[in-house]
Order: structure tokens, then sequence, then C-alpha cells
């Protein structure tokens, strides 16, 4: 004990007190979740998403995500054949209440959810200089804002855009997946909410998932394919204009 | 043996490299995580704490047990696919415990136009309206049941109560 | 959302690395500059160099202690910060900088002082009095050892410690560039140049900053300069920074060249966001002015009067040292102003009284001058007084 006490002095008073509860962690588990038994992604059906918003606040209100910050978002491209390569992309507030009435008809139009790859080679978790954020063993890439340091290295790294520091914890934040739903036996927030199926959660390793039925017979991609991140969240349909 | 003599202060200076790494590793036995390392290089109790967050929404199958008549005409018409917190919004604590949480009526006049106004930007199968042409004002729910919204589907005006 | 335009991802808007970020690579740079700069004395014998020795030693020390502190100001919890000891996270760069700090720092300089100064030291601690004593007596660590044998033995190891350090500090420094060269998220930094940048680019501020704080010292102890010291300093000052203007431009047109996907929004950002600090302030007014001026002195060395080069050489040393900071700030915050899905860019607000504001960089910038001169007045590095300090311990100005 007098051990414990005298490293505990080379932090802060407060920090300390915290720190006991980082160091024992709350041994609850889900009874009948085992993460070795999963490998989970998302699915984004592009042809159904109609761009309401939908996932955008129910994620604010599962996950409590700050005014201005986003774990999930929707853009709106708008693509005219004589430019493909350089969309036009909306996002106010991310997509949050919908999206301004489109008149101009010409070109097409699409809207792309985004939200955390989750990553199997993720380069987020690669730059963690202290192991604060890390795949599980069930393939969602998490932060333990209990050890983060606020470094930002990881959001520069990610090249998809889907962390922050949250403004309060000054810690990295991003999509969990709804992990403390996923591990309950229930889908995501986003893909609860979506109306129209766009987004769906999907279990890798479940043979019985119809997403592997999916993959083989639709025109399926991931986001930035030359980044080599091993992304789980495949799109179908997905445009090549898409960033 | 006077080499030894003469770089002595060397092996002070040593000393104080040694002493601090074993100051190092005994602080760090005490101070990094029980769980750290279990699986990889985390906190193994990082997964449990976020996985103990309070769910906000309860899911369709928590809704579908008490209003078994509402999932009813939910399941038969065309927002079979809709779940009820997509339009009733977050209400797990009101699937907990019913009398705390009463779930407000959502507003129509808000609610459809987000996924049915028209727009050239929403892909062209998709049932879309222009809501002021459409309506003339009227609220949505006068001519379809929000649940089951086809005219002559279900119980039309004031259906969904 | 102000200060954006075209498309930005939502959480790119706001910029999660701030001035300070921007402060830590080129405090390192000094550092690792300046030792590059004593070791030339040290291991390549220029013996030209020798009056800045000591003075460069003690100027990396000051701005070692310092480089830590800009990285505590900006992280979110800084009380965290020793879990890149006990927990580093072995594929991440960043989590090695504690351990190359630490080796740097006490292996490296703190021991080469050591050895350096210890005969000083032993001397000090047995002529002084009160607080001084007792300061010099823990840095004897109780060994008051200074026959000639010892300090021979002090020599030789102090100059295998500097040729360990030379690599050491192009390890501290070459690592800051690896942190941002290494993102393939971000092309404006992913370059496996970065790092060589980083370090070509740290020699020239280091040596820079050494130059010039030793002719302002040395005009403050009313001295003469060596010029024999400064015209070398100043040659090998130009020899580097071709070097590193070599290597910038080979990255640049490289870029240019290659073209490749990010291309149309970095070249839009150097045309706009980044013209002053980049194409006006690093490069015209930064680069190519100095070595211009460094190039006149070295064709036309014995037609330019004293005085004259002593002016050059201190206008080329501020512009080097605003040139190399200018190209931090292009790496650090241009790397942040246009949006990964090269749609958009945003602006950087800088503010101006918080923990990562301009008063916060102004402070961390200032302080190693601080460091540097309780350093000074502990261990003087000063030739003349030298050789005086063993009759004259009291006389440390």
């Amino acid at each position: 004990m007098t051990m414990t006490r005298r490293h505990l002095l080379l932090l802060l008073p407060a920090a300390a007190v915290a720190w006991e509860s980082v160091l024992a962690g709350t041994p609850e588990d889900s009874p009948n979740y085992n993460r070795t038994d999963h490998w989970w992604g998302m699915l984004i059906d592009i042809p159904k998403c109609i761009g309401c918003g939908n996932c955008v606040r129910a994620c604010q209100e599962e996950n409590d995500v700050p005014d201005g910050h986003f774990r999930t978002w929707v853009e709106r491209y708008h693509v005219e054949d004589w430019n493909l390569t350089d969309p036009q992309v909306i996002s106010p507030d991310g997509g949050k209440e919908g999206f301004p009435v489109a008149t101009d008809d010409s070109g097409k139009y699409f809207f792309v959810p985004k939200l955390c790859n989750h990553c199997a080679d993720s380069p987020c978790t690669q730059v963690c200089p202290v192991g604060a954020t890390f795949i599980t063993p069930d393939g969602v890439v998490l932060v333990d804002q209990k050890y983060c340091l606020g470094c930002a290295y990881c959001v520069q790294a990610c090249p998809y855009g889907c962390r922050y520091i949250h403004p309060e914890k000054r810690v990295a934040d991003k999509c969990t997946l709804c992990y403390h739903r996923i591990t309950k036996g229930q889908t995501t927030a986003c893909a609860e909410n979506c109306p129209t199926g766009a987004s769906q959660l999907i279990d890798l390793k479940n043979p019985k998932d119809p997403i592997h039925e999916f993959l083989k017979t639709h025109n399926v991609q991931v986001l930035k394919p030359q980044m080599a991140t091993g992304a789980k969240v495949f799109y179908n349909e997905l445009d090549g204009s898409v960033r | 043996m006077s080499i030894f003599k003469d770089a002595g202060h060397l092996f002070r200076f040593a000393a104080l490299f040694v002493i601090a790494f074993l100051v190092f590793l005994v602080v760090r036995h005490y101070v990094v995580p029980k769980s750290f390392g279990k699986y990889g290089h985390y906190r193994a109790a990082a997964m449990d704490e976020i996985a103990a967050h309070p769910m906000q929404f309860a899911g369709h199958q928590a809704c579908e047990q008490c209003h078994s008549d509402v999932a009813a005409t939910h399941a038969s018409g065309m927002h079979a696919h809709v779940n009820c917190e997509a339009c009733h919004g977050p209400l797990a604590k009101h699937a907990d415990d019913p009398s705390s949480v009463t779930p407000k009526l959502p507003d129509t006049a808000t609610l459809c136009v987000r996924c049915h106004e028209a727009s050239a930007a929403r892909p062209k199968n998709f049932p879309q309206v222009k809501s002021a042409e459409h309506s003339g004002g009227m609220p949505c729910q006068t001519c379809h049941n929000p649940h089951s919204p086809a005219i002559g589907s279900g119980a039309a005006a004031g259906g969904a109560k | 959302m102000s200060g954006v335009e075209g498309y930005m991802y939502p959480n790119e808007v706001t910029l999660f690395w701030s001035v300070l970020i921007v402060l830590y690579p080129y405090i390192t740079g000094l550092v690792a500059g300046a030792f590059i700069l004593a070791s030339l004395e040290r291991v390549f014998k220029v013996d030209a160099v020798k009056p800045t020795y000591r003075l460069a030693l003690l100027t990396a020390l000051a701005f070692l202690l310092d480089a830590p502190l800009p990285l505590q100001f900006h992280l979110g919890h800084p009380e965290r910060s020793p879990e890149m000891y006990f927990t580093p996270h072995a594929t991440s760069a960043m989590a090695m900088f504690g351990y190359v700090y630490l080796w740097y720092l006490m292996a490296v300089l703190v021991f080469e002082i050591w050895l350096d100064y210890r005969r000083e030291i032993v001397l000090r601690s047995q002529q002084t009095k009160g607080l001084l004593r007792l300061i010099y007596k823990i840095m004897t660590l109780g060994s008051t050892n200074i026959s000639e044998r010892a300090l021979h033995i002090d020599e030789k190891v102090g100059w295998v410690v500097t040729l360990i350090g030379i690599p050491s500090a192009f390890m501290l420094h070459g690592y800051v560039g690896f942190i941002f060269g290494s993102i393939k998220a971000n092309p404006w930094w992913s370059s496996p140049l970065m790092p060589v940048v980083f370090i070509f680019s740290a020699m020239v501020s280091g040596v820079a900053a050494v130059m010039l704080l030793y002719m302002g010292l040395t005009k403050l102890r009313k001295q003469t300069i060596d010029m024999r010291c400064v015209d070398t300093i100043a040659m090998y000052m130009f020899y580097i920074f071709v070097i590193d203007f070599t290597l910038e431009m080979l990255d640049l047109v490289h870029r240019i060249y290659e073209a490749d996907e990010s291309f149309r929004s970095i070249d839009f950002m150097v045309h706009t966001k980044l013209f002053f600090s980049q194409i006006v302030v690093q490069i015209l007014i930064g680069t190519l002015v100095p070595l211009a001026l460094l190039f006149i002195v070295q064709v036309w060395k014995n037609n330019i009067s004293e005085i004259a080069r002593k002016r050059i050489y201190v206008l080329c040393g501020s512009l080097i040292l605003i040139s190399v900071f200018a190209m931090r700030w292009n790496v650090v915050i241009g790397g942040q102003l246009f949006s990964k899905s090269f749609l958009g860019y945003t602006t950087y607000k800088m503010e101006l009284a918080t923990r990562e504001g301009l008063l916060a960089a102004i402070g961390l910038t200032l302080l190693p001058l601080g460091f540097l001169w309780i350093l000074l007045k502990l261990l003087p590095p000063w030739n003349d007084s030298q050789s005086h300090a063993a009759q004259l311990p009291a006389s440390g100005d």
C-alpha cells in the first residue's frame, strides 16, 4: 500500500482518484455474448438511402454525440455527366435534419451515409501511442476514454474523417458500432432507425447472416480501397466519384 | 586497477540509470491496469465498460411485446420495415418502465416530409409528394394511417393514436 | 460553417493539431541542429567552431527541456502522458517519443555535458558557498576525481557519446518527421522524404540559432566575435541549407509532376491559404534571400568587411529561423486545411489566450531562453573565463 501511495503522488490528486477505477475496471460481461463468435461490419445499400437523416439523429440520441461532431453523417452527391470526377457534395449539419429539396434534375444524385469503417487493419489504432484505441476480438474499433491522452494522432490517421476530439471529455471519440447494443443482441441505433433498410449491421462470422449471399450477388465496394485499411463497411452500388 | 578507480565517476552515473530503471519497473508494475494486454495492447476492461452503456432505443422487438395491436397493422402495411422508434424516438426508458415516460405523439407535419417530400435527389422509385400541393396544408394522418399508409389499408383518420 | 470552402467531412472542420504542434517539431529541430554543430567540433574536428561547442550543447539542452511542453499543453489529458512510458504501443511512431527523448536527454546530452564540465563542477563545488555549493556537490555525484587520467577517460568517453549522439539526434528529429511522413491518410504529409527534410531543416535552424546566440551573447559580454568561427558556421549553414532546399524542392516538384488525386487540392491550397506562409515567407524571404546572401559571402568573402559579414549572418540566421518555423507551420497546419475528400478547405483560427493559443506558443518559444540563461549561469561555456574558472570561480558571468 505504501508503494501505491507513493506512485500516486506522481499523478495529479484528482486524476489519481479517477485512476483507481481505471486500474480496477468494471468486471461486467454480457453473459451470453462470446466475442470470438462475431466479426462485425455494416452494409450500406446506397440505392435505398433517401437522405432522411434518421441515422444521424438516432446516433446522436443514442450516443450523446456533441454538437458539430458526428459518429455518422450523410453526404449528398450530385454528379453531372460532363464532370464525373468532380462531384458536388453537401452534408448540412451532417444531414441531421435531412437535405434541402433538389430541383436541378440534371446529372445523378445519391446519398452516402458514412460512419467508422471498423477497419481490420486500422491506421488509427496503429498510431495510438498508448493502446487507448484498439480493435476488439469481434472486430469493432473502440476508444478507451479513460486511457486516451487526447493527442489526436488517430484523428489525423483516419482517412475517412470518422474521428474527432470530444470537446468536453478531451479524448478521441468515434462510432462504437453501438457496442453496448450489439453485445446485447440489438442492432445499431442507425440501422434500427433506418426507415428503408439502407443501413444494416452485418456479422461476417455468422454463416446464417444474409450478407454472405448479398456480397456474392451485388456490386459491393468499400470507401477508399486504395488505403488498404480492411474496411468492414460495405457499400452497395458505390459510385466511383465517392471519396 | 586504477582504470576502475579513475572511471569511478562513470559508474556512479551508470548507477543513476540503473536505479531509475528499477524505480520505473516498480512503478510500472503498480500503474499499468490489470486487464491491460489480456487480448491485445489495450485495457480489456474498457470493452466491458463500453458494452455497459445504457441503451436509448429499446428496439422494435421491445415495443411489439406490449403494442401487439399496432404491430399487427404495421406489419401488414407499406411501413412494415420502418421500425417504431424511427418515428417515435428513443423510448428505452418507456420500455423499461412504461409509466415513467409517456411517449409524445410525433408531429406528422415535420415527420412525414423528411422522407416523402419530393426531391430530385431521392431515388426515383421512392414515393414522394410535393407536400404543399399534395395535401393543401391538411395533416397527413387525415388520409393516411402512418402505421399502414396506403389509403384504405387501415383505419385512416386519426389512425395513429 | 464559416471558413469552409467546398466540402469538408464534418469532423474535419476544426483543426485538432494547433500552433503548439507546429512549435514541437520546431523546438526539437533546434535541439538536433545545435547538437550537430557541437559534434562538428568534437567528432569532425572542425576546430574553427570550437568557441560554440559548449554553447551549442547547453542550447540543445535548454531547448530539449522545453520540447515536451508544447505536447503537454496540447494533450487533452497531460496527466495521462506517463502511459507513453508504461504501455508504449510498438506500432506507434509517437510512442517512441518518450524513450527517444529520455535517451537523448540523459544518455547523450546530460552525460556529455557532465563529462565535459566535470572538472569545473568539481572545482566549483569546492570553491563556491551555500546553495550553489550544494548544487555543484550534487552534480559531482560524489566523485571529486579530476586526475589527468580521469579527465582523459572523460575525453574518450565524451567522444564516443558524441558519436552515438549524432545518430540519436537524427533519430530524435527524424522520428518527428516520420510521425507526419507515415500518415497515409494525408497526402500532404505522406512522403518518405519527410524525415529527411525534417532533419536537414532542423540542422539549418539549430546551427543558425547557436550562431545567433553566440554572436548576441559575445556582444553582450563585450567580447570580440571570433570571425573565423562564424565564417565557418555560416559556410556549413549554407551547405546544409542548399541540401535542405534541394530536398524540399524535390518533394514539391515530384508532387507537381506526379499530380496524383490530391494534387488539385494541394495546388489550390498552396496558391491561396498557404501562399503567404509557404511561397512568400518560407521560400522567397526565408530561403532564397539567405541562400543568395550566404552564397555571395562564400564567393566574395575577402571583399566583404567583417561588419558587413556579421550583419549578413545575423540577417540570414534570423530569416532561416523564420523560414524553418514557416516550414513546420506549412506542414502541420497546411496538412489539416484541406479535406481528405479533396473537395474542400477549412481555415485555422488561432486562439489567443487559451491553453493552445498564441500566448502559450510565444511563452513556450521564449522559455528555453530562460533555461539557457540558468544553464549559462551554472555552467559558463566561455573559453576566456574557462581558463580562469579554477582561480576565479565566483565570476560566473
